[in-house]
C-alpha cells in the first residue's frame, strides 16, 4: 500500500483545467520528486494534496487517510514546508517549535524534549530564543524542516526547498532531509526547479506539464527513456526548451515588498 | 480550545514586543485628544455641550480601540502569504478556532491600546465619577474592539493585498467612527446624521462608553450591549463563512 495514492485527481478554475486527471502514487519512505515548467499544476497539485484546496474531482488517500472524508487525519500525517517562509518573525525559533506542537496536539509532557530533539538535529537549538527575524533564509528553512517534523509525520512535502539558498547551505539543507528522513522514516515528497538536485537526490520522479503527467520513473529511466545524459535535458526534451509565459500574481508583488522593505511591516 | 489560547497569546506576544508600534499608534489619538479637546473646549462649552473634554474622552478611546482592532483583522493578509496563517491553515485545528484566536487576541490587544489612552486622558483632566464602572466600560471596550477585529478579518479574508486598505480606512472605518457620536454629540446634529449614526454599531460602543465614563447615555445602555453584541455575533458567522471558503 503506497502512501500516497492519487486517482484521477482534477481541478478546474472555471473553464481552466489546472490539473487533469492524474494519477500516480508515492511509497512508503522514498524520496519523490514533483517536477514540471511554471504553470504546470504542481502547485496546484501540492496544494490538494494538502488540504489547503479542494479537488474537482478525484480520490487521494495519504497514509491511508481519505483526502476528502478524513482531513484532520489526512493533516497529522504530514507536514510541510512552504516555499516562502511560515514563521512568525516575531517569535522565538523556541516559540514557533511549540506553536507547532500545540496545534498539533502534541501532549505537553513530551513537548520540550521532542522541540530540543529536532532543535539540535539541525543546528538551532544554541539559537532558540532569538526572534526569527533575525535568522537568515537558511536557519529559517532549517527551522521549517524541524517544525514540520516535529508531530512525527509519516510524509514530508517541501515546496522548493533550497530556492534562493547558498550552495553551502543548499547542500546542508539536503543533508539535514536524507538524514533526517532516514532517522524518522519519513516519505520525502519535493518540488523544485534544481534539477541537479533532483537527479541527485530523488528515488522516483514525475513530470507534470499542461495539467497532465507526462514521465514517471526513475531518474535513470526517464533519462533512458529520452536518450539524455541528465535529468535535466530529460526534463527539458519531455517539456519543450519554450519560456513558459508566467502572470505575475499578487504573491510576487508581495515577495518584492517583502525584499525591499525587509519584511511585512 | 488550546488553538484559541495559542492564538490569543500569539497577538499579545508581537503587540508587546513592539514598543515603537505602541507608541506610534497612541499617536494619532492623543493628537485628537490634545487639539479638539482644548481646541473645541470653550466654543463646546459656550453652546452648552458642557466639558468638551469629558465627552471627547470616550470618543477618543473608543478610536484607539477601533483603528487597532481593524488593523489587527487586515493584518491577516500578510500572515496569509507570509507567515504564521498558512501554517494554521494545514494543521488539525478547525478554522472557526483559528479565526476566534485571532479576533480574541486582537481585540485584547485593541482594549490595551484604548486603556492607554484613557491613562492618559485621566493625565489631562478627565475625571471618571464611578471608578468602579471601569469594568463595564472594559465590556463595551472589548465588544467594539472585537467586532472591528472580525470585521476586519472577515474582509481580509477575502482580499489578496493591502491595496485595499486605504479604501477601507477612508470610505469605511472613518465613516463609522466620525458618524458614531465620537466627536459631535448626534443628538444635536441634522436628522440626516443622526439617521446614520443610529445604523453605525459603533454609535452603541460609544454610547455605551459614556454611560460608563459619566453616566449619560443617550440609547439605553443595555441596548448598546446587546447591538454589539449582535453585530459582533452576525460578523462572527459571516467571517466564518468567508474565512472558511478563504484560498491560502
Amino acid at each position: 500500500m503506497s502512501i500516497i495514492e492519487v486517482k484521477n485527481l482534477t481541478k478546474k478554475f472555471g473553464d481552466f483545467m489546472a490539473v487533469d486527471d492524474i494519477s500516480f502514487s508515492v511509497e512508503k519512505g522514498e524520496i519523490f520528486a514533483f517536477l514540471g515548467p511554471n504553470g504546470a499544476g504542481k502547485t496546484t497539485t501540492i496544494k490538494m494534496l494538502t488540504t489547503l484546496l479542494d479537488p474537482t474531482a478525484g480520490e487521494v488517500k495519504i497514509n491511508n487517510f481519505n483526502l476528502k472524508k478524513e482531513r484532520d487525519n489526512v493533516r497529522r500525517s504530514f507536514g510541510i514546508v512552504f516555499q516562502d517562509p511560515s514563521l512568525d518573525d516575531d517569535l522565538t525559533a523556541y516559540e514557533n517549535m511549540e506553536f507547532h506542537a500545540i496545534l498539533y496536539g502534541y501532549k505537553k509532557a513530551g513537548r520540550q524534549s521532542r522541540i530540543e530533539e529536532l532543535l539540535k538535529l539541525v543546528d538551532l537549538w544554541d539559537r532558540r530564543k532569538e526572534l526569527v527575524k533575525n535568522f537568515s533564509g537558511g536557519m529559517k528553512r532549517r527551522l521549517e524542516i524541524a517544525r514540520a517534523l516535529i508531530h512525527t509525520p509519516k510524509i514530508i512535502f517541501l515546496d522548493e526547498p533550497t530556492v534562493g539558498l547558498d550552495p553551502q547551505t543548499r547542500n546542508h539543507i539536503w543533508s539535514y532531509i536524507v538524514d533526517l528522513s532516514k532517522k524518522e522514516g519519513v516519505t520525502v515528497f519535493l518540488t523544485t526547479h534544481y534539477m541537479e538536485e533532483a537527479e541527485k537526490m530523488a528515488d522516483r520522479v514525475v513530470i507534470i506539464d499542461h495539467g497532465k503527467i507526462i514521465g514517471v520513473g526513475t531518474p535513470q529511466e526517464l533519462k533512458e527513456r529520452t536518450f539524455t545524459e541528465s535529468l535535466e535535458e530529460a526534463f527539458l526534451k519531455l517539456t519543450g526548451s519554450e519560456i513558459r509565459s508566467e502572470e505575475a500574481n499578487s504573491m510576487d508583488a508581495l515577495r518584492t515588498h517583502a525584499k525591499v522593505w525587509g519584511r511585512r511591516k | 480550545m488550546s488553538t484559541i489560547y495559542i492564538l490569543w497569546l500569539r497577538q499579545l506576544k508581537k503587540y508587546m514586543r513592539s514598543p515603537p508600534r505602541i507608541i506610534g499608534s497612541l499617536g494619532q489619538p492623543l493628537l485628537f485628544l490634545l487639539v479638539f479637546g482644548f481646541g473645541f473646549s470653550s466654543i463646546f462649552a459656550k453652546a452648552g455641550g458642557g466639558n468638551y473634554i469629558q465627552f471627547l474622552v470616550p470618543g477618543i478611546v473608543a478610536m484607539a480601540v477601533v483603528f487597532t482592532a481593524i488593523f489587527g483583522g487586515i493584518e491577516l493578509i500578510w500572515d496569509r502569504q507570509f507567515g504564521f496563517l498558512k501554517e494554521t491553515m494545514v494543521a488539525p485545528v478547525s478554522r472557526f478556532n483559528i479565526m476566534i484566536g485571532r479576533a480574541l487576541g486582537g481585540a485584547t490587544v485593541s482594549v490595551i491600546q484604548g486603556v492607554a489612552v484613557l491613562i492618559i486622558s485621566f493625565l489631562i483632566g478627565f475625571k471618571m465619577p464611578h471608578v468602579l464602572m471601569i469594568f463595564p466600560a472594559l465590556i463595551f471596550m472589548f465588544l467594539t474592539a472585537f467586532f472591528f477585529t472580525a470585521l476586519g478579518t472577515a474582509i481580509a479574508s477575502q482580499l489578496t493585498d493591502m491595496q485595499a486598505f486605504p479604501i477601507i480606512m477612508n470610505f469605511l472605518v472613518m465613516p463609522l467612527f466620525f458618524l458614531s457620536g465620537s466627536i459631535f454629540p448626534l443628538t444635536t446634529a441634522p436628522k440626516a446624521l443622526q439617521i446614520l449614526g443610529k445604523l453605525d454599531p459603533l454609535s452603541y460602543g460609544i454610547d455605551g462608553l459614556r454611560y460608563t465614563f459619566e453616566g449619560i447615555s443617550n440609547f439605553n445602555p443595555w441596548l448598546d450591549f446587546f447591538v454589539l453584541l449582535g453585530v459582533s455575533l452576525l460578523v462572527v458567522l459571516i467571517g466564518n463563512y468567508l474565512f472558511e471558503k478563504m484560498e491560502v
